[in-house]
């Protein structure tokens, strides 16, 4: 991780009144792994588009290697995408599709280096193999577009766009139409070629866990804001407010104050953290993660509750504890049957204290919490709402 | 084959019967030696050779293929790019302006051509009497170009209305997908979106080209007096005593309109089998990995 080679810099957009990024500053080093994760509608695609070339923002500057290119059409920047439907061309075969940049292309003539040509055949045919061996296709050449699977079609797309070596590759939530399964092998697959090639990727995903798996740095973005920016560590176990924490992973987020350093309070009990910096008797918003959360006897719990729910997950049991009105969601492998009173104990480091913000309140509480529920937001979001047209 | 069929089989051929006696009675007596309708007399050709003398006739089946082949083809580039124009519009503006363009086709033919006849006598009218036509020292009147003029518009909605499919069909970013590899926006056409939508161009070129040779009204009443068509011709013909070269005529016009709609059928057959090729391809596992 190096130098910085794309810089947004207090990036508006809006279509009509509609504000679709407010103010965006955001760097993006060589050769990292960068994901713009966020709900739908919440600008991530449209800040790809506007790096990409497709769209200019309402106001604010775009840089690429220092130099400004608010003003550089799609296909003069040095960026390649991968469209979110793969946008392959039909009427060509494989070979074609990933040979089309190529044959755009000029190159400096070998023999006399101030004119330009087009790329020979010979390299055209060589790079165009690489590119399908790189994406485990190769010998589909022949093949037509449309005689392949989903996952074939992505890695087509895939070849299609590095194959022109471009410093970026921007790829629009490229695993959404595949099923669950192929979109774990595409993840690691991707993950392989990024470091294969050795160039930044842009991705945008809606889906956290998508996110974590594969990148260096993880943007959050809600409602056309930057919300954090952090490796996947940092933004799973340092949210930086309740929307954060929420969409990643899962949190308990309880009101709470803090009494001094390193001591919080909730339920008016004083419970061990590690966190400082907070004014004394400021409020706050205390994320638990449910897997640190350990349950134990009534006698021997730092707070008590009733069990309303348990959920078999497989490794796990998701269970629903209502302590005084307010639910957590619990994840442990021990089983506590609907209706026990039981106590619950947690470690200093399972704390994490966040600044009051404008989505306190929002989120954390698993009052309506139901396992359908969970799965019917699963979903790959087709329509991204207001980051079309 | 059980007995339930037969109604429905007999029921079939009815309905058939009546779409092609006429044409199959008037194809029969387009051989027929005789010069009545009415009675069969013997296998002959004479019909034809005279229609290959009729000077008239032939002149006016020039002047219909060059017509329509030259208005098809210009309806086909102004259509396409019109539907390319409604595409790139935002929903609502789009759905406008495919409603007006489907207007014309419900439109009653002599409404159309009425209305092109009054709006040529006024645009004549007024060229005539500017400057502009005295300095050029050129006369407008109708003629071949208000007649190619009418065909044109008649036939665009056509050709909109073939291609507007197929661009729903492309995936919405392939445009962008082209310039993102370097294409400029004009190659992006040429070389992405045009070949990706030519079938429906094809099919609107072939539609408008029937369109127009299969038109009466709208000529008649564009045409003026110097140039004819074919279906004009036949028109004037018939009001005269009807000689069977006309016979001859229609079985060669039916052939050719024949000839063009089985093209555009099979190329759809072609197709569908083509797509569902695919589906079929798509079904069996993902392969490697």
């Amino acid at each position: 991780m190096s130098k910085e080679l794309i810089r947004l810099s207090d990036c508006v957009m809006k279509f009509d009144d509609d504000v679709i990024l407010d103010h965006i500053n955001l760097y993006i080093n060589d050769k990292e792994f960068l994901t713009l994760l966020g709900p739908s509608g919440c600008g991530k695609t449209t800040m790809l588009r506007i790096i990409g070339g497709f769209q200019k923002p309402t106001s604010g500057d775009v840089f690429f290697d220092g130099v400004r290119i608010n003003d550089v059409p799609p296909h003069r920047r040095k960026v390649n995408t991968v469209f979110q439907k793969y946008a392959l061309f039909t009427h060509m075969n494989i070979f074609e599709n990933v040979a089309f940049g190529l044959r755009i292309n000029k190159v400096p003539d070998p023999k006399d280096p101030k004119r330009l040509i087009k790329v020979p055949e010979a390299e055209v045919k060589r790079r165009v193999e690489e590119a399908l061996t790189l994406v485990n296709l190769a010998g589909y050449g022949k093949r037509s577009v449309n005689s392949l699977s989903g996952g074939q079609q992505q890695r087509v797309a895939i070849a299609r766009a590095i194959v022109n070596r471009p410093q970026v590759l921007l790829l629009d939530e490229p695993l959404g139409a595949l099923d669950l399964k192929l979109r774990k092998d595409m993840q690691i697959e991707l993950k392989r070629i990024q470091q294969q090639v050795g160039i930044t990727f842009i991705y945008v995903t809606h889906d956290q866990e998508e996110a974590l798996t594969m990148s260096d740095t993880i943007v959050v973005m809600n409602a056309g804001k930057i919300q954090q920016i952090g490796t996947p560590e940092d933004i799973y176990n340092e949210p930086k407010n309740a929307f954060v924490a929420d969409f990643i992973g899962e949190s308990n987020i309880i009101d709470g104050v803090m009494h001094e350093d390193y001591v919080v309070g909730m339920y008016g009990r004083k419970f061990r953290c590690l966190d400082k910096g907070f004014a004394p008797g400021e409020a706050v918003d205390v994320v638990i993660r449910p897997e640190d959360i350990d349950i134990v006897s009534e006698a021997e719990g730092q707070l008590t509750g009733t069990v309303t729910e348990v959920t078999f997950k497989g490794v796990h049991y998701d269970t629903i504890v209502d302590f005084r009105g307010f639910k957590w969601l619990i994840q442990t492998t021990d089983y506590s049957p609907v209706g026990s009173r039981i106590g619950v104990k947690i470690d200093p480091d399972g704390f994490h204290i966040m600044k009051k913000s404008p989505y306190s309140g929002m989120f954390g509480d698993y009052s309506s919490y139901s396992a359908e529920y969970d799965e019917l937001n699963e979903g790959p979001d087709e329509a991204e709402g207001g980051d079309e047209e | 084959m059980s007995k339930r069929r037969i109604p429905s089989r007999i029921f079939t051929v009815l309905v058939y019967l009546f779409l092609y006696a006429p044409i199959v009675l008037l194809i029969v007596f387009s051989f027929n030696s005789a010069k009545s309708n009415r009675v069969w007399e013997g296998f002959s050709l004479k019909w034809y050779l005279e229609l290959f003398q009729d000077t008239r006739l032939l002149g006016a089946l020039r002047t219909t293929l060059i017509l329509s082949v030259l208005a098809a083809l210009i309806a086909t580039i102004l259509g396409t790019a019109a539907a390319i124009g409604f595409y790139s519009m935002r929903r609502r503006s789009r759905s406008v302006c495919l409603s007006v363009n489907n207007i014309p086709l419900t439109n009653a033919d002599i409404i159309t051509g009425v209305s092109m006849m009054l709006l040529f006598v006024f645009a004549i009218g007024a060229f005539n009497g500017s400057p502009l036509s005295q300095l050029l020292g050129v006369r407008w009147k109708m003629g071949f170009g208000t007649l190619l003029l009418a065909h044109i518009t008649f036939d665009a909605p056509y050709v909109i209305l073939s291609v507007m499919p197929k661009l729903r069909q492309l995936d919405p970013n392939i445009y962008e997908a082209a310039q993102d590899l370097g294409a400029s926006g004009f190659y992006a056409f040429r070389r992405v979106i045009l070949p990706e939508i030519m079938p429906g161009v094809l099919n609107g070129l072939i539609i408008a080209f029937t369109m127009s040779i299969d038109d009466f009204v709208i000529s008649y009443f564009t045409k003026g007096s110097g140039v004819t068509t074919l279906a004009v011709e036949i028109y004037t013909m018939v009001k005269k005593p009807v000689t069977p070269e006309i016979n001859a005529l229609s079985t060669l016009m039916f052939i050719c309109v024949f000839l063009l709609l089985l093209i555009v059928n099979v190329r759809q057959a072609r197709q569908e089998t083509a797509s569902s090729r695919r589906k079929a391809a798509l079904t069996p596992s993902d392969g490697q990995s």
